[in-house]
């Protein structure tokens, strides 16, 4: 039991920090670099990112093992995750819309740009990949999309501070992002010592 | 001027004049990921290029019996389809290529550039044009993946296509392999483009075409780069919300 939490452990860090979605797989760029003008909206399609791939990874899980696998059709997953994941995304909004209004409003926006992340896929096809449990599999989507929320909620807090900067001309806009993301990457490095 | 719906004019169009990652920074995620050496960065843009001359055609070739409502999903099951042959072509033919590109080959479905084309050429012209667009936009991004990945791999590791082109005292930067460097080649990249955009406008010449795709893209606060295909769909309801907020 305590060998198996700390399996779980092991595996939130490697996600989360060590192969970090965006900064080691560069997977969801376009809201990391889209999304990161101010922490409070970074910080919010964070939430929405976490609350998304937790969801869709049980589901592409369960999919896989229990429809996919006992009729030998697993090659047909690329078509089916894709469809489900935006499938999901929509039905999801529904039903914060009808049930949870407050947390509507505060992730609403961000769902719809959700569906074609892909990140989303990426962690579906990873577990897959990796031969994970549905649970285990949840646990993974949920510890990458927290270290996507860690590097974009830091991204947005650099940009914030680099808004008054005087950047040379031609790095101005994303170029000058990309470097900072590049930065970080080389900071994330670091954490590959941890496993 | 030339015939703008010729065929060579179509793969000009996609090599070099719209070509997607040096003029519309289109699909970053799969440029940057795999183009570690020059050899990934041609084999990623050979399998997207096959991909996407093939789901042109069939998007192309049911442009009419598609309802205009359920495209994007229709499209999206299309092009998943070939890129689910391509996988399992590539899995029996080149092992080798397939385990180095790994989970970047199933996620070429969601690469903007195939269904940017579907959505912007295929579903409004004829099956040879849209084929031909198909390749010539292909050929124009392994071109360019072609070309990054061999910049990363002669800075990062001295060798380009594996063979070795710097001299034995050269000390490979190897930061350019691994995961930083490919941000940093794309922010020189972008660097560059800014440049040539800004030279061009102070000649008067129109540069709108050249952008920063995804990324300004998400930055009108549509994230995700899919949004501006996607975002057809989505409109209807995004009116219906500002009503209810009303």
């Amino acid at each position: 039991m305590l060998e198996q939490i700390g399996d779980l452990l092991l595996l939130i860090i490697g996600s989360a920090l060590v192969s970090n979605v965006v900064l080691s797989q560069f997977l969801g760029l376009c809201p990391f670099l889209g999304v990161s003008k101010k922490v409070e909206t970074a910080a919010g399609m964070g939430t929405a990112v976490i609350f998304v791939i937790t969801l869709a990874s049980g589901v592409a899980g369960v999919i896989y093992r229990f429809i996919l696998m006992p009729l030998g059709i697993e090659y047909l997953q690329t078509i089916v995750f894709i469809l489900v994941i935006a499938a999901l995304v929509q039905f999801v909004e529904m039903f914060l819309k009808k049930f949870m209004k407050g947390l509507y409003e505060a992730l609403g926006v961000y769902l719809p740009l959700i569906t074609t992340n892909c990140a989303v896929l990426g962690v579906a096809l990873t577990n897959v990949q990796k031969e994970y449990g549905v649970f285990t599999g949840m646990v993974n989507g949920f510890a990458t999309a927290l270290g996507f929320t860690v590097s974009i909620i830091i991204l947005a807090g650099i940009r914030e501070k680099m808004a008054y900067n005087d950047i040379p001309e031609s790095f101005r806009g994303m170029p000058i992002v990309l470097v900072t993301a590049g930065l970080m990457a080389i900071a994330f490095c670091g954490f590959s010592g941890l496993l | 001027m030339r015939n703008t719906n010729g065929i060579g004019e179509r793969l000009i169009n996609g090599i070099v004049r719209e070509n997607p990652t040096f003029v519309l920074t289109l699909g970053m995620c799969p440029t940057l990921a795999v183009t570690t050496s020059a050899m990934n960065g041609f084999g990623m843009g050979l399998t997207t290029m096959a991909v996407l001359a093939l789901s042109n055609m069939i998007i192309s070739a049911l442009r009419n019996i598609i309802p205009d409502k359920v495209r994007i999903p229709a499209f999206i099951v299309i092009i998943a389809s070939f890129v689910t042959v391509m996988q399992l072509l590539l899995q029996g033919f080149l092992p080798d290529l397939y385990d180095s590109l790994g989970i970047y080959i199933p996620l070429i479905v969601v690469n903007c550039i195939i269904l940017g084309r579907a959505e912007a050429y295929a579903s409004k012209n004829p099956v040879i044009l849209s084929l031909f667009d198909g390749i010539g936009m292909g050929l124009g991004f392994s071109l360019a993946l072609t070309c990054i990945g061999a910049v990363r791999e002669i800075l990062g590791a001295g060798e380009i296509f594996g063979f070795r082109v710097m001299p034995a005292s050269y000390v490979p930067f190897s930061i350019f392999i691994m995961a930083p460097g490919a941000f940093f080649v794309l922010a020189a990249l972008t660097a560059i483009q800014n440049r040539v955009r800004r030279s061009g406008e102070k000649k008067g010449k129109d540069m709108s075409r050249i952008q920063s795709g995804c990324a300004d893209c998400a930055e009108c606060s549509q994230a995700g780069c899919g949004h501006r295909f996607y975002g057809a769909d989505k409109e209807p309801a995004d009116e219906k919300k500002k009503e209810e907020g009303k």
